[in-house]
Order: structure tokens, then sequence, then C-alpha cells
């Protein structure tokens, strides 16, 4: 048997055998270190997506990379290492184009995963909305570039029968891809391509007629968080400045959709039986709920739907901006363009030829794209409306959950406190 | 435990070789090549293809029977790299990036190629031209088109050595005698070799300070053999160009170090990695070595001690800045991407094939060498007690005299402004973009060990040079060299760049300045090698060095709109619909 030794996690003495992975002795041991390109049997590990940094002895390092041996003193949850860690899954979001609610992969995704459990709710990163691949020429299997996070599980792990690499990295620096080889990929048996498509964190592997005439996961993300110790698994945001104990004045709400689907209006209607109460406590102003077409008063807060394809929604979601006290963006199209967003990996002209010239409704002989001076202009691509003006809460989901919507409502009106639950929290 | 790796685990240490030949014989690497190299080493296609679209020097399309690399540091740019650009592009009739109709000329970026004392410079088929301008430039391109061969019209490139310390006081850039440090191994075992080394405190030389007789001595320690000696001669930071001028006066003198260190670790092989960039250094560094065979310094009982044998071999770079850290340069060296390989041992440990491997700096083996022939007492008594020694030092920039300057650990950054004559300096970078800026508050700091330290490199910025171009100068190079392999490097260099383009168009508020600074933070902490840990740092020093500057570039926050959207930028594409 090996050595056993003593070693420390967030002051927790903790006993393991020597030269064990630090990742799987904390989690035997009840602490969670969030990780994404670490996969048990890799070894060494990849130490690519460096979501798992943590502090060894003072120092950040990767805690993937660790092996234990005693004295080791591992801080995971301090503040600065919590943000470090969200920051990095961030990147990736704000990397890729990763379209949850479109996604085969949803529900068992580790990158979605570990937005869930880090309560990520927005990116602090500007979206880079980067025209990827969509590789299907590969013979068993589609490659989605949108959502590789270069992870390396792929390179290292798919191999064919005799030692081949199938995967490689492709260029470098912000150009860097996975590239695959056609002809490898050829000769890999169809188990070899699921064990491929299983073992990708996220769903940038797909193997034809596998993934979606049948989902191929259980959505084991879906329902609990993995972090045994969180009893809140989404943060709470900072509570703003509340309200005074008492029979409160009535606040004022405004909504809006912009480029959105009217999802979100229909989640917020969802609430069922508070909307009665919150009908006693509030009342709305511009709003498509009561159909209010201008701002007639300042409201205490701003529920924007959708983010901004068009002129029309600039000028509105500033004069939101003017209009109310707090400005919430709700649901992933208002945070960072959601499924209309998908547009903006391609040149607007090509859209919108795509849709008035050469789709198959298209009347013959049309040769028209809309244009008049009274029309919206449509801007070059869809905009999250944090770009547009600064926004005060995020509310994530497609659409969000009722409940999250309506805790965030009255904790920003009223100072309430409150946890959103794991469960509660979704980008789908 | 080797017969059961699988295919793509597997050193190709002659894969680099290989594939520069193909490059060299086509001017580029065609399908064919790929295809019959790949089948010879019983790898997928799609692995070769990795490594070679890894280094920026080897092209999968034709570029050029003349291919031209210009130099796009900023010690370049502010010397007139515009103006020499658009004259490359007016004599060859074709645009950066791409190669002319009839094939001839290719014109292409390229980061620094350690020529800063003499910019604007360029690459032509990796002949060296300095100090272009745009009538030279004119005339390189009409030569070219004559049939002048390449070679005969190439500039010979200056040393450009500026200053020594007193009589008695220099270290390095003293008369060299082939033979005359290695002659002092006879009689010493390796175990008093390193004991000298340690004696001396002589720390690595290539800006991360290690220790190097600890080095030496924790190599030597390893059972496992055998044991090899890589010199890192791939000085890619911006602005540095020491280990250029100490290889192309003594080519020997690095050599001889090679041989100490592999002297004193037991190693029987050593590897110089010779940046591409410095190809046209390659003939005289190899007439060193067949010359120290002739001497019989290497080969069988190398430097006359019996049972010591060692070679050395020089292993061409193909271009990227990232394989100057050494777990990527050992990549590299295997025939492999220069990614930098996860901590997990020290190259002393696993190295090269996985052998215990001293990389050392050609600055640090210079200076082991100089240690054996002079003494450790005579390094002990120069520069500061603590941080022993001189240190070459770099300049280029707004100065009077760029070039290499040998000091003595001690001296205040304003004396070696004032000995190179800097022209009101007023940013100064220390070390290149991967070091620290100073404005002139800090011109009392004394450079050592455990000071200001130095890497090597001095770049001098005058009053009327704009610290956001610099800034930004920075952010490409490391956009552009990460290896791409982490996210926090990949992805936050990319965004740190937008950001900056933010702050250039002069919408950047407070709240920005604090989000660099954090994403810098974050960048640091996270990172896999050094070039992500350190691309943010001369940004966010500047940020406090010089408040004015970057106050007077920022926005109010009354409104609360965002400035960086641009409805009429945002419509212009919807506008040609406008019938």
């Amino acid at each position: 048997m090996a050595k056993q030794v003593k070693i420390k996690i967030d002051g927790k003495e903790i006993q393991a055998e020597e030269g064990r992975n630090l990742v799987e002795v904390a989690k035997e041991n009840g602490i969670f270190i969030p990780s994404l390109c670490y996969y048990e049997h890799i070894d060494p590990p990849l130490g690519t997506c460096r979501v798992c940094t943590c502090e060894l002895n003072g120092k950040p390092v990767p805690a993937c990379m660790q092996k234990v041996k005693q004295g080791m003193d591992v801080k995971v949850n301090t503040p600065v290492l919590n943000d470090t860690r969200k920051a990095i899954v961030e990147m990736m979001f704000a990397e890729g184009n990763h379209f949850c609610p479109a996604c085969e992969k949803s529900g068992d995704c580790d990158l979605q995963h570990m937005g869930y459990e880090m309560g990520v709710s927005v990116s602090r990163f500007p979206h880079i909305f980067k025209d990827r691949l969509v590789d299907f020429n590969p013979k068993r299997m589609v490659i989605e570039h949108n959502r590789c996070v270069k992870c390396r599980r792929c390179i290292e792990e798919v191999l064919t029968s005799d030692g081949q690499q199938v995967f490689s990295f492709f260029n470098r620096g912000n150009e860097t891809i996975v590239a695959i080889d056609y002809e490898q990929e050829a000769r890999l048996s169809q188990e070899q391509a699921l064990h491929a498509m299983q073992i990708c964190p996220t769903g940038a592997i797909l193997v034809r007629g596998a993934s979606f005439g049948r989902p191929f996961g259980g959505r084991r993300f879906d329902l609990r968080s993995q972090n045994p110790e969180s009893k809140k698994p989404a943060p709470a945001p900072q509570p703003q400045k509340g309200g005074k104990k008492g029979k409160p004045k009535k606040k004022v709400i405004a909504t809006i959709s912009l480029a959105g689907c009217f999802g979100c209006h229909m989640s917020m209607l969802d609430i069922d039986l508070g909307f009665m109460d919150l009908i006693d406590l509030v009342e709305f102003n511009k709003s498509p709920i009561n159909d209010i077409k201008e701002f007639t008063q300042k409201c205490d807060i701003g529920l924007v739907e959708g983010g901004c394809c068009n002129s029309e929604n600039i000028e509105v979601l500033r004069e939101f901006r003017k209009k109310c006290k707090v400005l919430v963006a709700v649901g992933e199209c208002a945070i960072w363009g959601g499924l209309p967003a998908m547009r903006n990996l391609v040149p607007l002209e090509e859209c919108l030829e795509e849709a008035y010239l050469n789709s198959m409704t298209t009347e013959p002989g049309e040769h028209i794209v809309p244009y008049h001076e009274d029309l919206p202009k449509i801007l070059d691509k869809v905009y999250p409306i944090n770009e547009i003006v600064e926004i005060d809460y995020f509310i994530p989901g497609c659409p969000p959950n009722a409940e999250h919507i309506w805790k965030a409502v009255k904790n920003l009106l009223w100072g309430e406190q409150y946890s959103i639950l794991y469960s509660e929290f979704k980008y789908d | 435990m080797q017969a059961n790796l699988q295919a793509h685990q597997r050193a190709h240490p002659d894969l680099l070789d290989c594939l520069w030949s193909y490059q060299n014989r086509h001017g580029y690497i065609r399908d064919e090549d790929v295809a019959q190299c790949a089948a010879q080493r019983g790898i997928s296609e799609v692995e070769l293809e990795g490594v070679i679209s890894f280094y920026h020097f080897f092209h999968r399309k034709p570029a050029g029977r003349f291919t031209i690399y210009l130099n796009n540091s900023i010690v370049s740019e502010f010397n007139g790299f515009q103006r020499v650009k658009e004259a490359f592009e007016r004599e060859t009739g074709t645009a950066f990036g791409g190669v002319d109709p009839s094939g001839q000329f290719g014109l292409f970026e390229t980061a620094c190629i350690g020529l800063s004392d003499q910019e604007p410079a360029a690459l032509i088929n990796f002949h060296p031209f300095t100090n272009l301008t745009t009538l030279k430039v004119k005339h390189i391109i009409a030569e070219l088109k004559k049939g002048v061969p390449v070679e005969e019209i190439c500039d010979e490139v200056a040393d450009n050595i500026r200053y020594t310390p007193g009589e008695g006081r220099t270290l390095f850039l003293r008369d060299y005698f082939p033979g005359s440090a290695v002659a002092k191994l006879r009689g010493l075992t390796p175990e008093q070799v390193i004991d000298e080394m340690n004696r001396s405190k002589l720390s690595g030389r290539g800006g991360a300070f290690f220790p190097t007789g600890l080095k030496w001595g924790l190599c030597r320690q390893q059972e496992s053999s055998p044991k090899y000696v890589v010199c890192n001669a791939d000085e890619g930071e911006p602005g540095t160009f020491k280990d250029r001028v100490l290889m192309n006066t003594m080519p020997g003198l690095v050599l001889e170090g090679m041989i100490i260190a592999g002297y004193a670790i037991g190693a029987s092989v050593g590897i110089l990695y010779l940046r591409a960039e410095y190809t046209w250094m390659k003939g005289k560094l190899e007439k060193a070595i067949e010359q120290f065979y002739r001497m019989n310094l290497l080969g069988l009982n190398a430097a006359g001690i019996e049972g010591f044998n060692f070679d050395i071999r020089l292993q061409l770079g193909a271009g990227a800045y990232v394989v100057g850290e050494e777990t990527a340069m050992l990549n590299s060296l295997e025939g492999k991407r220069g990614e930098s390989r996860v901590k997990q041992y020290f190259p002393v440990e696993r190295g090269y094939l996985n052998q215990p491997t001293v990389v050392n700096n050609v600055e640090t083996l210079c200076a082991a060498a100089r240690i054996m022939e002079l003494g450790a007492d005579f390094f002990l008594k120069l520069g500061l007690p603590e941080s022993p020694g001189t240190k070459l030092i770099s300049v280029s920039g707004d100065c009077h005299l760029p070039g290499i300057y040998e000091i003595e650990w001690g001296m205040k950054l304003e004396e070696l402004l004032e000995l190179c004559q800097a022209q009101s300096p007023y940013f100064i970078q220390v070390s290149g973009p991967s070091g620290e800026c100073a404005s002139m508050a800090e011109k009392d700091r004394v450079l050592s060990n455990d000071g200001l330290r130095c890497g090597g490199a001095l770049m001098v910025f005058s009053h009327h040079r704009d610290i956001l171009q610099i800034l930004i100068n920075f952010a490409d190079f490391f956009k552009e060299e990460s290896c791409g392999v982490c996210t926090p490097c990949r992805a936050g260099n990319f965004i740190i760049r937008r950001k900056l383009e933010k702050v250039r168009l002069g919408l950047a508020r407070q709240s920005d300045y604090d989000e660099i600074r954090q994403w810098g933070r974050i960048m640091e902490m996270s990172s896999r090698c050094g070039l992500g840990k350190t691309a943010t740092n001369s940004l966010v020093k500047a940020l406090s060095a010089f408040p004015e500057y970057f106050a007077e570039k920022i926005q109010g926050e009354e409104d609360r709109l965002n400035k960086e959207f641009n409805m009429e930028r945002a419509i212009a594409e919807y506008e040609k619909f406008r019938s």
C-alpha cells in the first residue's frame, strides 16, 4: 500500500495516499474543485483549460497537475480564486459560440455545468463572435468548431487502432483549432467514434445519427450541483439598495422585448399566483403586458428581453436606461445575443440575401431587400444589451426560470434575501 | 516502455530539419511532401500539419522565390516600418501576406528578428538587410530582379558594442582564445565544476534568474542517462539581441559553455537551438563546431579529458517566440508543436526525450565558460555582493547609441540611459514586452538580480512617442505568439487587444482600466507558461506609472451608456440596400 500523507485543503486536514491526484482526493473529502479538461486516466493531465486553478503553498497552480505530497497546503475557495476560475469559464463562453438552447449536448455539457456551478450569468468579456466552421466532411462525425474549448481530450484519447492521431491542434494563438484527419477518422469504428463524442466536454464532436434523433445524454448536470458544500449553488447577486419595512409605496416596472421571442415575457407570466401578489405591490408602466407604449414616469426597474438587432432596439434601450433606475437583462438574448446572434457569424449582406432573395419561400422574381426610411435599420450584428448601455443585473436562461425572475425582482425592489436553486439556474 | 508508446507520443528529433529541407527545396511544403513525411514516420497527416502550422516560417503555399520577412516590432514601427513596408509593396507589386503573380516575391511581416539596433530590418531568404529606407528597398528589389544573388547584396550585421566596464572588470566582451575555458576542466571533477558555479552565484541570464550551479547539480544527481545540454539560442523577446552579438563575435565561447555544462552534469550530447531568424549565423557556428572537433575539444575524450565524450549539434528553429520557453523548446527539439509542457517534471528530471536535460541560455553558458576561465573569484569581484557579475543589455529605441552594453550589476537606470545618450527618455521598457515598463520616476532604480531585473533588453522611448501605440504593438505580439493551448493566454490576449482598441478610440472609462488590471491578474494567475503570465505586465504597470496619460484618454460615466457602440458603423452594411 502506498504511503499515507497529511495535507490541508481550505484548512481541513486530510489524509490521503501519496501521489494521488489532488482533484480526486479533494472530491473524496467533500471539497469540489471545478475542472473541465481533466479526465481521470489521461496521464500526465492535460492542463489546458486552467479552470481548476487553486493555490498551493501560496502559489496559483492548476489542481489537476498536483500529486498529493506530505504537507501540501491547498486553498480552493477564496474570493480571488473563485473569481479567477469563474473568469476562465466566462472566457470560454466569450471565445466560442455556445448557443445552449440549440445544442445537442445541453444538460450534459461540462462547460455549461461549470457555468452553473460558478453562477456565471453573464461573461465579463465581450463575445468574440468569430465565424467557425461546422465540418461535415468526416465520415462518421460532425465537428462543431463553434463549441470546441480546445481541451485536448480528443487529441490524446482518440486514436486509431494502430495508434494514429485523429485530432491535432492546428495553427496557434487565437487561431488555434482542433483539426481532424478525415482519412484516420474514416478508420475509426463506430464505437471509437461514439467514445470521442462522449469524452468531448462540449458538443463539438457529434456522431451522425447518434445525437439528434435520440438524445445521447441523461442531462446529468441539470438538477444537482456536484459541489457538496454548496447549499446555494448560484451565488446571490449583490443586494441592491433595499427598501424600508412597512407598507411600501407601489414600485413601477417597465418591460420590453427587443430582439427576442417574447419567451421571457411568457416566463414572467409563469410566476402564476405570484402575479396577484405582484399587482398589489407594483404598477406597470411601459410594457407589452399592459400595452402602454410610452414612458409616463421614471421607473424603479426595467426588465429587458432580447438583444439589439436594429436601430429601433438601440433607441428603445437607451430610453430604458434613462428612465429606469435599475436595468435587468432577462434571458440569453439580452445577455449576449442568444439565438438571434447566430447571424453574427455570417455577414449581414449574406443573411438578408438568403432571407429575402434566395430562400425557398421567396416569390419568384423577387429582388428587393426591404429598405424604407420608416423601417428600423438592421445592425451589422446582434448586440448584447450591455454593449449598448450599462446593465445592473443579469438573469440567464432561455427562457429564465419564472422563480428566478420573481426572486430577483423581489430582491431588487425590496432587498429581500433570496437564493437561486441550482435547478433554477439554466442557460436553456 | 519506449516500444509501447503510441505513434503520436513518439519524438521525431529530425522532423524540423526534414521540414526545412522540403521548404528550402520548393519554397514551401507541398501536399506530397506532407504525405511522404507522415508516411515515413508512421504518423497521421493531421499531426504533421499541426506541427507545420505552429511555426510561422513554414509555408504550405508558395512563398516566393525571394521570401521577405519585414520586422514589425515597435522599434521598427517607430523607425519607419510603414514607409519601408509600402516601398516593398510598390517595388514588388504585391501586398504583405502574399506572393506576386510571377511567384518571385513573397512579403510577410514577422516579430522581432534580433536587429533592434539597426531597424527597420528585414530578412530576405534569411539573409539580413538592416537600416532600411525607401531608397534602399528600391535598390534591393531592382538588384534581385536583375538576378544578383541575395547573399551578395545583404548587409554585414554590425555588432554595435558600445560599452564594457573598465579595465579588468569585463567578463564577456574581452579577448577570447578558443579552448582556454575548457582547458581549466582538466584535473577538476564534475562536482568541483558545479561547486565553482555555486560559489560564483551565477544565475540564469535568460530572464528567469535560476541559480545555474543548482540547476546543474540537480541534473547531475539524476540517475537516468543519457543526459543532454540544450543551449537556448532562441532570443525572441523583442528588443533583445545580446546573444546574437555573443555568437557573432565569439561563437566558440558558447560552445565551451556547453562542454563545461556537459562535463558537469555527465552529458554526452549538446544541442544548440538556434532561432531561424539567425540562420545567417548558422554557417559561422557550424564552422566553430568543426574547428572544435579539429582541436579535439569535442568528440571522443573531449577537451583532453579521458572518458568524456561530448558532441554538439545545431538545431534550427522555425519561427515561434514561445519556443524560447524551455519546455516548449524541448517539444520543438522533439519535432513537436512548440507548446510549453505541463509542469509535472523539471527538465533536469525529464527533459529532452524524457531524459535529464539542462537548458541554459547563450549568455549563461558564456558566463559559465568565463567563470571557468577566469575563476569564480574574478566573477564575484564584479557587480554587487548579492548579485555579482556583469550583464549584457541590448539597448534600442530613441537613443543615439543603440547596441550592446556590458554593465556591472548595480548600475542605475539613469546611468545606462546617459551612456546610450537617450533622447528625452519617457517610457522605458525593461526586458522586452514581457518585462516591465518604467517611467523616469524610477531612474534611480538599480539594475540587478534583485532590483530592476533586466533579462537583456532595454527599449527607450522618448516624449513624443505614444504609449498606447507601444502597448498595442506588444498586445499584437502576444496575441500572435500565444501557443493557443491554455484558455487564459489564448483568449485573454485577444480580449485584451480588443480592450486596447476601445482605449485607442477614446471610448474607455475608468471601469475599463479596472478591468484591464483585473484581467491581467487572471492571466497571470492561471496561464500555463510565462508567455501568458507576463503578457499584461507592462500594460498593467503602465496604468499606474503613467496615470496622467491614461486619465486623459477616458470618458466620464454620467449617462451610463456604452460609448463603444457606434450606430453609424453598425448600420453601414445595411445602408447598402438603400436603392
